[in-house]
């Protein structure tokens, strides 16, 4: 047996942590013992979405591990343990704690710190910086006696942290050296654009400013003063001046530094030492730091290549980037700002929308070098393409950024891709590794992902992939079967239009003329939900009873044990002592087992097919209606307390989720909505988990969709802000009644999104911008759902013939022996199995 | 000779639905079909959710088998047979009739 050799990692960031993800999967993880360094507190986790701290995430959901990973690799982890310097001469590593580790090889990892101006007064307390988890603590914290915030650094770093004390409620300003925002990646053009939106969004902008000194405020804690003589009064300071590569364990170990940092690499990511590798922010490759985590990853699979004994190399990388800052688009890609020689500049200006597009051309206008988006990012990806593969331009370039007039696309297709075309940069994958993996088998959008990794990282390469993926499945002839089930040659959508196109009413006539067979649970429970939704229809109606699914059927939820669980509907949460007592004595009448829900309810169960009207005739006696819980369709709309009582509070959420709520009350939808208002940034309703989220701000209420909390979290999507209560429900009419008629059956609005080709952008375009010229038919349609609300249980009450079926048998009034509960800390619950033979063995049987 | 028992009447049946009845103490799941004026009748027992319940599923077929849909777990019962189609699992199948306004089952032999 060989003996394995000893690779040291020191740093265990995002490239750190990358590279070891790559290294266990390769063929060189065999022959090294693993040792890897960590000097934070916490193993690895997400820098670039860092921000989103603020909006909610902990820790642990920005964690890059998967838990156990150290283990059930075999990787040696030195939590909160600092490497010192590589001991070169004796081949160890020493470490703050003492470890001394004999190695064979090591790649350095470090990272970056920010860069602080050694102006006087820059260490008082309260001045703070922007890069890991105990930064933004200690953000938190120093906000929390704050009235005001400043941040010095108008580069792409420095607006996330404006965004970031924005969301704090901090009165932001934002301090740059440079005339204009980042002067890195934008244009003067560009860079005012982005400053115009930025300002609106009340962030004070001062350019061209030269901090000297920072002393004590008058009114606020601190006092920048200006060269210009200038002076700004501020309770927090945060700098983001720029990054400096961590080299210090270089210099400790003699290795040898750039002349203005950086640890100095060749192609091979090798330092100055043949068995010292470097990699990620603290490496300087010709001169030059990638401030991305793209070219770190890039460097990392070029040392894994070598450990591979394979050949690679690092050769530069391009840093064009697309992000949004605080809501606005911004990309910059290549040479931005023309410094070829004779190269050509187009741009286009929409004032009204505030969209900025600038392409720098090559003289022969042959090629793409560079482009800066503002505004609308939304051909990022089209121009990205041709930059990178040295596509021919069309005759006229300015093409790619006007407006198109017709609905003639410019885009590029996917076809017009070479092999070699990079799809996605984060994990570095061709378009050439994603139609091999298309053809051996990963045919749709989730497999492809995890097999070939492409769209994982930032996620900004999805649309791109998703196209290609459809135009190889096309070329290779596979006809996508999109059909609901076997008896229906049509998507969900597809029955969705014939049922609006030709007035079809019941799933008799759409099965007639449309499908075949008798139908099944799938199509059945589909047509069901789409004629609820189109026609709101009282959905016990004979014509619909066959449709209806399990739970809709009775009105009620069903339980494991065949009874039913009953959840009125309780307006935003509100709830008075004397309905709360209703609810109680309801509960107590029938022996019912009761819990509050997710969603600021309270439900009642273990009630037999045979009781449900007798409840709920009490219920609707005591104020109470359907809650809606057993359909698809719109559950609750959760709130905090808001301003009413909260001393944070900035607008009333209770008022407004109790209005949102009885708007959409009864709304069938592909799946169920849920909603939650909170009052001010706080976020205690947890808005932005759900599908339709709103939150109050200074200036009106932000809007978000898409999200989703369950079994696939996901954050939902800023989708505007500052909206009047009138603008914010017309948006939500319109996007429900989007999601209504395209989503796939049982799609919740979360996935529906991330299937959209075009994503929020389009969704944005429809709803907001009115592409599709339908806004005025989703408002009707939304209205007439309105207009035709009804209460469910009231109109059962009502119908005898509607009552017959609410029992157990047909022919007895007997209920259901196959239920049998036990006591549970005071309540009932449904007995298991042995519960159940001991206790059914004992009951006499009763005759027919 | 076949022995009938009178369960219900015809009005009490569901279109494309089932019903429930007690036959001789056992719970049968009897299920109507208008458009061709079939009836059906199976065990109203759920042997994969373990109650009684089949009653309320979502009738159809599967490439023109007659079935039933589980409310609970969404597996499919033949309607002729009685057999699950996913799992080797059967419930009790009975022979139903309709006799002058009467929904009538064969007392099993
Ligand atoms: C707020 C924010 C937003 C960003 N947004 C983007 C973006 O949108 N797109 C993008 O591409 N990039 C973005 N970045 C940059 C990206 O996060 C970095 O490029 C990336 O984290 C670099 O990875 P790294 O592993 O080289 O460094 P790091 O992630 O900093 O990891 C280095 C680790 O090594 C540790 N360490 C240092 N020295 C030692 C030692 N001697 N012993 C042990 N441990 C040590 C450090 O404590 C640190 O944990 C963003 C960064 C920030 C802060
Ligand atoms: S979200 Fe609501 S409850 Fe929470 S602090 Fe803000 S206003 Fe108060
Ligand atoms: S480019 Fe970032 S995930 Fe593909």
């Amino acid at each position: 047996m060989s003996v394995k050799k000893t690779l040291v990692v020191i740093g265990n960031g995002m490239v750190g942590q990358n590279f070891l993800e790559t290294l266990v999967t390769s063929s060189a993880y065999a022959d090294y013992q693993v040792v890897t360094f960590c000097e934070e507190p916490r193993v690895a986790y997400d820098r670039v979405h860092l921000s989103e701290f603020f909006s909610g995430k902990s820790a642990d959901d920005l964690s890059l591990v998967e838990s156990g990973f150290f283990d059930k690799n075999n990787i040696t982890l030195h939590l909160g343990d600092r490497a010192l310097r590589i001991d070169r001469d004796n081949k160890q590593v020493v470490s703050q704690k003492g470890e001394k580790i004999a190695y064979d090889k090591v790649v350095i990892a470090s990272g970056s710190y920010p860069f602080v101006p050694p102006m006087p007064g820059h260490d008082r307390e309260g001045c703070l910086v922007y890069r890991t988890i105990e930064d933004l603590e200690a953000i938190t914290k120093a906000a929390k006696n704050a009235k005001t915030g400043a941040v010095v650094g108008g580069g792409l770093l420095g607006l996330e942290a404006a965004k970031a004390l924005t969301d704090l409620g901090l009165d932001t300003h934002v301090v740059e050296f440079a005339p204009r925002l980042m002067a890195v990646q934008l244009d003067e053009g560009g860079a005012a654009m982005l400053r115009s939106k930025i300002e609106a969004l009340g962030v004070t902008i001062h350019t061209s400013k030269n901090t000297q000194k920072i002393v004590d405020g008058e009114h606020a804690r601190h006092k920048m003063c200006f060269a210009d003589g200038e002076e700004l009064e501020t309770d927090l300071i945060l700098f983001s001046a720029g990054i400096r590569p961590r080299d210090d364990i270089a210099q400790e170990s003699f290795l040898e530094i750039g002349q203005r940092g950086g640890i100095v690499i060749d192609n091979q990511c090798l330092t100055s030492d043949p068995d010292i590798y470097a990699i990620g922010e603290c490496a300087l490759w010709n001169n030059q730091i990638f401030g991305l985590v793209a070219p770190g990853y890039q460097m990392a699979r070029t040392v894994v290549a070598q450990l591979e004994e394979k050949e690679a190399a690092f050769l530069g990388a391009d840093m064009s980037t697309k992000l949004k800052l605080m809501g606005v688009d911004v990309a910059s890609i290549g040479d931005a700002h023309a410094k070829t020689q004779g190269a050509l500049i187009y741009t286009y200006q929409d004032g009204s929308s505030e969209i900025y597009k600038r392409i720098v051309v090559s003289a022969d206008k042959k090629n793409l070098l560079g482009a800066v988006l503002v505004g609308d990012s939304s051909g990022y990806g089209t121009l990205l393409q041709y930059c990178l593969n040295g596509i021919e331009l069309p005759e006229n370039p300015d093409a790619l950024i006007l407006p198109s007039r017709s609905d003639e696309s410019v885009g590029l297709g996917p076809d017009a891709l070479p092999a070699s075309a990079q799809i996605c940069s984060c994990h570095d994958v061709s378009k050439g590794q994603v139609c091999e993996a298309i053809t051996a088998g990963y045919q749709d959008i989730g497999a492809l992902k995890s097999e070939t990794k492409a769209a994982t990282g930032c996620g900004g390469c999805t649309a791109l992939l998703k196209s290609v993926l459809d135009c190889e499945l096309d070329k290779l002839g596979f006809e996508v079967n999109t059909d609901i089930c076997e008896h229906f040659p049509h998507t969900r959508q597809d029955l969705y239009n014939l049922v609006m196109v030709d007035e079809i009413k019941t799933f008799d006539e759409l099965l007639t003329s449309h499908g075949r067979g008798r139908g099944c649970e799938v199509c059945r429970q589909a047509v069901g939900s789409i004629l609820a939704s189109y026609w709101n229809e009282y959905v016990l109606e004979k014509q619909h009873l066959g449709v209806q699914d399990t739970n809709d059927v009775y009105l009620a939820n069903m339980q494991k044990d065949g009874t039913y669980s009953i959840v009125p509907r309780v307006t935003g949460g509100e709830i008075s002592p004397d309905m709360l007592i209703a609810l109680g004595e309801v509960g107590k009448k029938y022996g019912l087992y009761t819990k509050i829900t997710g969603g600021q309810r309270i439900d009642l169960f273990g009630a037999q097919i045979n009781q449900l009207p007798a409840i709920w005739d009490e219920l609707i006696v005591a104020g109470f209606e359907s809650g809606h819980a057993y359909g698809k369709s719109l559950r609750t709309v959760k709130s905090c307390v808001g301003s009413t009582w909260c001393r944070f509070g900035i607008d009333d959420s209770v008022s407004l989720a109790i209005e949102l709520e009885n708007r959409y009350k009864g709304l069938r939808a592909p799946h169920k909505i849920k909603m939650a208002v909170s009052g001010c940034t706080r976020e205690c309703a947890e808005a932005q988990g759900k599908d339709i989220g709103v939150i109050a701000t200074e200036h009106g209420w932000n809007l978000y969709v898409c999200g989703n909390g369950g079994m696939k979290p996901r954050h939902a999507d800023l989708f505007a802000t500052n909206l009047d209560k009138e603008t914010l429900i017309k948006y939500i009419d319109r996007v429900l009644i989007f999601y209504v008629r395209t989503a796939d059956r049982l799609q919740r609005t979360s996935v529906w999104m991330e299937n959209m080709e075009g994503g929020l952008d389009y969704l944005k375009s429809v709803v907001i911008d009115d592409r599709l010229n339908i806004c005025t038919q989703l408002e009707q349609q939304m209205d007439y759902v309105i207009e035709t609300y009804q209460c469910e249980w009231k109109t059962t009450l009502e119908s005898p013939e509607h009552l017959k079926r609410f029992r157990h048998f047909v022919n007895s009034d007997q209920l259901d022996e196959g239920v049998v509960f036990v006591e549970e800390r005071g309540q009932v619950r449904p007995a298991n199995e042995q519960e159940r033979e001991q206790l059914v063995t004992f009951r006499p049987m009763e005759d027919a | 000779m076949t022995q009938w028992i009178d369960v219900c009447s015809f009005d009490d049946l569901e279109p494309n639905s089932g019903v429930c009845a007690l036959v001789n103490n056992q719970q049968v799941a009897i299920f109507y079909f208008p458009n061709e004026d079939k009836i059906f009748a199976i065990g109203n027992y759920d042997p994969i959710g373990k109650a009684n319940v089949l009653s309320r599923g979502m009738v159809g077929d599967i490439k023109g088998e007659p079935v039933v849909a589980s409310p609970l777990y969404k597996q499919h019962f033949s309607l002729r047979s009685g057999q699950c189609l996913e799992q080797d699992d059967q419930v009790p199948c009975y022979s139903v009739r309709l006799y002058d306004g009467r929904v009538q089952l064969a007392e099993p032999t």
